[in-house]
């Protein structure tokens, strides 16, 4: 069974957001106004945010999205047992089952779980326009990024048709796709030969805040001088 | 043992102060003034405007409050944490005087344990009004996690307000059937109903004994675990200023603190209101001052080890939560909270001459308010300094969040004067057995090392003046 990851190499990555508005799309997360972002209401599964300091050369942005943890803290203080991990090692968000208490959220030192304060609208326009492989959400409960769950979803069926196991390169998220310059490698950690697990192992590689013991499966890579 | 199961039961028979002592203290239950009309009116009708904000909450999502990201907190649950802490009025306080055979207790405990099961209810409530989805609530029991500390919450709560509801109703017996013989209609139908069947038996009188005295030990544990299992919602996490050792017993100091004032708040206001002067005597309010002292000392002791290790160990992440609370953006709510809790509670209570019923009064309405500032100042700060390096904001609690807080404290006060006219706040019961347990004038004062020497007060000293 594969162990899901995602490598962003921040030398390649140009801040452009492509990966922002991809995931937007993809998985129908309702748009924000300045005004609400600056409120603490931004919706977001992924966004750039300024780092400074030993994790990197020098300050600049780092796409900042559900770090899919191996020993996730918002797991183990869901009362209701509506955030998981799955055994492919991706942090799960049941909605029906969200109470919306925001433990998980207060738990996340990532701070990367966001939360519906209103009911999603969208312009009318852009309502047709809605992924139908990704349910809406609805006001009162907590979201994140899946790894494109959906997706993965798909790439299993087609597996399972052509009777084989799931693998590397079976299926991408959207950020990942999208990103046009290359920064972004998905796939098995578990498989020794795949391009993401060999990226895992560079000197260059990180994982954001791996000192709190929470192991997480989106790995970055340094900046070189 | 407790002290009145020495006590034989043809004693109580019928005492003719008892007669008396019983019809001063049933009157308030059996008349409604005007004043408790007016009220009764205004507090209803803060209640009908929370109401209001709920409804307003439910159509429009929790985008009504004013949380956000990262502070996803607020109001609520500060709120939450403060009326847990103050159950521990009751129940603790009361059961700890009983254990020790404190006599002067017993003008005081029913008052205490009304508190505990009355804002127990608010402390619960307060976590729904939070919640995202309240219809859902139930999933914590049809899908639980125990896992979550919150499930600890909910199993420790619920096994308190089960404890603590029995711990305020099986000393009420004997006086719900005083009331069952003096009342027709329905009160009569309601007394007859709770009283089962009694009749100040002797045996009755030894169950009855019996089963306080066995409450009065197991609840203590209870009420020790619900606030610690409320700190650990925190602690357990690893977010700067919450994940900290010392949460559990910091937050039972805290809760047993913000009780003792909240009994002295009452009692003081209660004695007012329906003139139990005879009752609650100044070595009552001298008492529990004294009590009190003792908790904001322990209190600013937890305070100063808590914040001193953060310091002193200057790890960024916490550093920029505990900055934020001594000289940033929460210094006003930090400091009027040391004040609060510690410098104006401190001063009033260490001196003799100013701990009297006003001095107590004006100390415990402060610590109040500084408990709450306490509850805010481990809530909110924490959450909004990050270790992720995303936007915050200023929280500002919307109206809906202000207007439910008012409408929690209207809808207590609320049912607390109910409580007042369906029983009587003092056990009448138990002043009558103090009466019987009183040595004669003549004799000395409680051995200086019995149990009774605890409040340093003589057995039965109220009865007497009673007479």
């Amino acid at each position: 069974m594969p162990r899901w990851g995602l490598v962003i190499d921040l030398d390649r990555c140009t801040g452009c957001q492509a990966c922002v508005v991809a995931c937007k799309h993809e998985n129908n997360v309702p748009l924000s106004t300045p005004a609400a972002a600056a409120a603490g209401r931004l919706m977001t599964w992924i966004q750039l945010v300024s780092v400074e300091g030993p994790a990197r050369g020098r300050p600049g942005a780092m796409p900042l999205m559900c770090q899919q943890c191996d020993r996730p803290p918002c797991v183990d203080v869901c009362p209701t047992g509506a955030t998981y991990l799955n055994p492919e090692g991706i942090v799960g968000q049941i909605y029906a089952r969200c109470i919306g208490c925001r433990y998980c959220t207060n738990a996340c030192p990532y701070a990367v779980k966001v939360f519906n304060w209103s009911t999603p609208a969208w312009p009318e326009s852009m309502v047709p326009m809605a992924n139908p492989d990704v349910s809406l959400r609805p006001k009162g409960i907590v979201e994140k990024c899946t790894f494109c769950h959906h997706r993965l979803i798909a790439a299993r069926e087609r597996a399972r048709a052509a009777g084989r196991e799931l693998a590397d390169g079976d299926y991408v998220p959207a950020c990942a796709q999208t990103c046009p310059a290359d920064a972004m490698v998905f796939g098995d950690l578990d498989d020794p030969h795949s391009e993401a697990a060999a990226l895992a192992r560079s000197p260059r590689a990180f994982r954001w805040m791996e000192e709190l013991g929470t192991r997480p499966k989106v790995i970055y890579l340094r900046e070189g001088e | 043992m407790t002290p009145a199961a020495a006590v034989d039961g043809d004693h109580r028979r019928a005492p003719a102060h008892a007669t008396d002592a019983a019809d001063a203290l049933l009157a308030p239950v059996l008349t409604v003034g005007s004043g408790f009309r007016r009220w009764t009116v205004a507090l209803a009708a803060v209640v009908a405007w929370a109401a209001f904000a709920y409804a307003w909450q439910l159509t429009q999502g929790l985008g009504a409050t004013g949380l956000g990201r990262p502070v996803y907190w607020g109001l609520y649950i500060t709120n939450f944490v403060f009326f847990i802490g103050v159950s521990h009025a009751g129940t603790l306080i009361s059961a700890i005087l009983r254990i020790v055979h404190a006599e002067w207790r017993r003008p005081i405990t029913r008052m205490a344990e009304v508190i505990t099961v009355l804002v127990l209810f608010f402390g619960v409530g307060n976590v729904l009004l939070d919640l995202g989805r309240p219809d859902r609530a139930l999933n914590v029991l049809w899908h639980p996690h125990f896992a979550s500390p919150l499930l600890w919450d909910i199993s420790s709560i619920s096994i308190y307000l089960t404890a603590s509801s029995l711990y305020l109703y099986l000393p009420l017996i004997p006086d719900i059937a005083l009331l069952r013989d003096r009342t027709t209609g329905w009160r009569h139908v309601l007394y007859r109903r709770l009283a089962i069947g009694w009749t100040g038996a002797p045996d009755q009188w030894r169950r009855l004994e019996r089963a306080i005295g066995a409450m009065a030990i197991i609840v203590i544990p209870i009420a020790v675990s619900v606030h610690t299992v409320v700190s650990w919602v925190f602690a357990m996490t690893i977010q700067p200023m919450w994940h900290s050792t010392i949460f559990g017993p910091y937050f039972v100091v805290g809760a047993i603190f913000s009780g003792i004032a909240a009994i002295i708040t009452a009692m003081v206001i209660v004695r007012k209101v329906y003139g139990l002067e005879r009752y609650l005597q100044p070595i009552h309010f001298n008492n529990l001052g004294i009590l009190l002292l003792v908790m904001t000392c322990l209190w600013f002791y937890f305070t100063f080890a808590e914040h001193l290790t953060t310091w002193y160990g200057q790890e960024p992440i916490e550093l920029s939560v505990f900055m934020a609370k001594v000289s940033g953006r929460f210094a006003p709510f930090f400091w009027a909270m040391v004040a609060f809790c510690f410098v104006i509670p401190f001063a009033i209570l260490a001196n003799p001459r100013t701990r009297t019923i006003a001095g107590t009064f004006v100390a415990s309405i402060s610590v109040n308010i500084g408990m709450w500032l306490e509850r805010f100042t481990i809530v909110v700060p924490s959450l909004s300094n990050p270790r992720a390096p995303i936007h915050t904001f200023v929280y500002v609690p919307s109206w809906v969040e202000w207007s439910l807080m008012a409408g929690c404290f209207a809808a207590f006060a609320l049912l607390y004067m109910g409580f007042t006219k369906l029983f009587p706040i003092i056990a009448i019961w138990e002043l009558d057995s103090a009466a019987d347990a009183a040595p004669e004038p003549a004799h000395p004062p409680a051995p200086p090392f019995g149990p009774g020497a605890g409040g340093a007060f003589p057995h039965g000293r109220l009865a007497r003046e009673e007479r």
